[in-house]
């Protein structure tokens, strides 16, 4: 036993790393079910799509050694939100909302149709200029430094900075700017929202923006974390992510953040303390995924508005 | 254009010409496939064929008898020598069967299940776990002189499998019957998700489903001491479960389950409030759904003689969703053109194109058509969803006129003294 709390201070530093990498794309899912009460199942792939342009920007920056790290860092984080929310910002328009108003179900297959479009396109378009749909880049402040035990990475500790950062302008800006305002009202009352001046299509189209952005940042720090990426990533990160958003209490921003460290935390415990706790039967980390999958059920069955949603009474 | 539009329009309309003209079509296309059995486009003029005889004006008699000798003698005379073309037919036999069971769920309950794929699972790993020697590694030593099970059990395992099938429909079920749509279709994802890592991962500690590397050697069905183990037999046992299938839909569409299906669809508020048991036909709903999914798991492990978690990815629960999308939600006969169109695209005509593109143009290995499925797959959804969502072939709602059921009522009371006075 002392042999596995000797790791513990470890496994809670890798699960904070994934829990923010979860927080900041549960922040995209959140945002756009707060807006229009629909899960926009194409986000996992709009992260993915930042993960590629992420690598992409580091692989550019491999061959120059003299260049210190927070170059391609920084230009890769700003590129990959710019071309993830410009992504995100065009999907809506394209499938969402010629949309608008169909039964619930609607947009849904059409969000899943755009997942599997834009997993395939990548793929495609990836094997065509590289030749492989798999995708190493260079490693970015892989230096480690010790710390109470633990081995930490430099670059841990920036992702993490840089997600408390994204969480906290997206939270300025919901609850301080003019913009978020509007979005707030939006997501309250859209018809009273439009009666009272909001352009809500405008703001429709800014929530797909700034949540694209956000999957895109995250996409760009997971690249930085693993350093290889593939067009399947998307996936099992976007019900991750989600599931986070609904532990939280979607539509909640705080909520999504406390979700997604909640369940890094979890996994990571999960993956290293199930084998030992059940003598070995059970090997934590091939059941992970199961672990993201039945907190989303159970949060669900008994509690579904999360930690800090409120519960809403069905419109009838 | 338009006259042979016309023309062709007034002949299905005309009941005199229609069953000469459908008959003749037929029997052009049929001779055309056993002719060239390894054309392509034979055995699509065939399934086109097929479809104008459905829209022919004529009696169900001579449409059953032309589907007869399409589905018992053309393709199975034409497969004597192209065995891929048996092999396509009962992939499809078996889409048709799982269109229609989520047909069921998503079209006549309103109940969107993205993980449709692990009942089919479900019920082609409980055949193969004891219907080949992986129930060797599992089984206590007394008992293993009875495996792997012999051929016969195959017809026994139907109502296992269904069994199994079903209970799994429950579990997922009971969940998620407080769930609203969208949610409960991530639910149903993340249940879909979970079989496919019980899969992969249940071969320790007791080694059940030999994990990713799957099963083989598979016993195949036996009947009064012959082997069902050729594609043709498979062809026939798909026809059976899928004809089967077919009529369980129709009569269930009518039935008093289907209108309460019908009505919890629409509204789940309103059928509460009409005293329809929710929780009931919720249950019901994914229970039938699955078991129908278990019976052709078997067929799909038999036919394969091979299962292994790959063949129940969420891609797969997908390309079955974008068959009943396609055909039409709620719709029986879209279930089924749909689920025809999509193996068709999926297992000829993506390869036929493949192949021609490869010998003409020399595309980039990087644009090999047949890795496209779930790009093909996710351009149907949107494109439906955007310009059709109703569906190739919509389907009619079987309606109860109201001014009818008026009629009906005097009918009662005349045998009675009076009319509320």
């Amino acid at each position: 036993m002392s042999e596995s709390l000797q790791i513990l201070p470890q496994v809670l530093i890798d699960g904070l790393v994934v829990g923010a990498l979860y927080a900041v794309v549960a922040l995209g899912y959140t945002m756009v079910y707060g807006v229009l009460e629909f899960i926009n199942f194409a986000h996992s792939e709009i992260f993915m799509f930042g993960a590629f342009i992420g690598a992409e920007v580091f692989l550019l920056f491999k061959p120059m050694t003299g260049v210190p790290h927070f170059v391609p860092l920084i230009i890769g984080l700003i590129l990959s939100m710019v071309m993830a929310g410009a992504l995100g910002w065009t999907v809506e328009r394209i499938a969402y909302r010629p949309l608008r108003g169909a039964p619930r179900l609607v947009p849904l297959i059409s969000a899943i149709g755009v997942s599997f479009f834009l997993q395939d396109i990548v793929r495609m378009v990836w094997t065509a200029i590289r030749g492989n749909w798999q995708l190493g880049t260079q490693d970015l402040y892989a230096t480690g430094i010790s710390f109470a035990g633990a081995q930490i990475q430099v670059r841990s500790v920036m992702i993490m900075g840089i997600a408390i950062v994204l969480m906290l302008s997206l939270s300025i800006f919901v609850n301080r700017s003019r913009t978020g305002k509007a979005m707030r009202a939006v997501a309250q009352d859209r018809a009273t929202a439009a009666l009272m001046g909001i352009d809500v299509n405008r703001i429709i189209s800014i929530t797909f923006l700034l949540g694209g952005a956000l999957g895109g940042a995250a996409g760009a720090l997971y690249t930085m974390q693993y350093t290889v990426v593939n067009p399947y990533i998307g996936f099992v990160m976007g019900i991750k992510a989600f599931t986070a958003a609904v532990f939280g209490g979607i539509g909640n921003i705080t909520g999504a953040a406390v979700g997604g460290l909640c369940l890094g935390l979890f996994e990571a415990l999960g993956s290293a303390y199930l084998g030992p706790l059940t003598g070995g039967v059970l090997i934590g980390s091939e059941y992970k995924d199961i672990i993201a999958f039945s907190l989303l059920i159970l949060v669900l069955i008994f509690k579904p508005s999360g930690l800090l949603g409120e519960t809403v009474g069905e419109k009838v | 254009m338009s006259g042979i539009k016309n023309w062709l329009a007034g002949t299905l309309q005309d009941p005199r010409r229609a069953p000469i003209f459908a008959g003749a079509l037929v029997a052009l296309t049929s001779l055309f496939q056993v002719l060239a059995p390894f054309n392509s486009l034979a055995f699509l003029l065939v399934i086109v064929s097929m479809l104008v005889v459905g829209k022919a004006a004529t009696s169900k008699w001579v449409k059953l008898g032309l589907a007869v000798l399409v589905t018992l003698v053309v393709i199975p005379v034409a497969g004597r020598q192209n065995g891929a073309l048996t092999y396509l037919c009962v992939q499809m036999f078996i889409n048709i069967a799982l269109a229609l069971g989520l047909n069921l769920v998503v079209g006549f309950a309103g109940l969107l299940d993205l993980g449709y794929i692990a009942f089919f699972a479900g019920g082609a790993y409980v055949y193969s776990m004891f219907g080949s020697r992986q129930a060797l590694e599992f089984m206590p030593e007394s008992l293993q002189h009875l495996f792997p099970l012999g051929g016969w059990w195959f017809w026994a395992a139907i109502p296992i499998a269904i069994f199994v099938a079903a209970f799994l429909g429950l579990t997922l079920g009971l969940p998620v019957l407080r769930l609203r749509g969208d949610y409960l279709a991530i639910v149903t994802l993340g249940f879909g998700e979970i079989i496919a890592v019980l899969a992969k991962n249940l071969d320790h500690p007791i080694n059940l489903t030999n994990g990713a590397g799957g099963i083989v050697g598979i016993t195949p069905p036996s009947l009064f001491g012959y082997k069902l183990d050729t594609t043709l037999s498979f062809y026939f046992i798909g026809i059976v479960l899928a004809i089967l299938t077919a009529l369980a839909m129709y009569r269930l569409e009518r039935s008093r389950t289907g209108r309460a299906w019908a009505a919890m669809r629409e509204d789940e508020v309103a059928a509460r409030a009409m005293g329809i048991n929710l929780t009931k036909y919720k249950l019901m709903a994914f229970m039938a759904g699955a078991a129908f999914a278990g019976a052709m798991g078997m067929l799909f492990a038999v036919k394969q003689n091979f299962v292994s978690p790959d063949s129940f990815s969420f891609l797969e629960s997908i390309g079955i969703l974008a068959m009943v999308i396609l055909g039409g939600l709620g719709s029986l006969e879209g279930a089924v053109v749909g689920a025809v169109a999509v193996t068709v695209l999926k297992l000829l005509i993506l390869k036929d194109l493949a192949d021609f593109l490869s010998m003409t143009v020399k595309l980039p290995p990087a644009f090999n058509i047949p890795q496209y499925q779930p790009l093909i797959f996710g351009l149907i959804l949107i494109v439906m969803m955007i310009y059709r969502q109703q569906g190739l072939l919509p389907g009619r709602r079987p309606t109860e006129d109201i001014a009818q059921l008026e009629t009906r009522t005097p009918k009662k009371n005349t045998t009675g003294k009076s009319v509320g006075a």
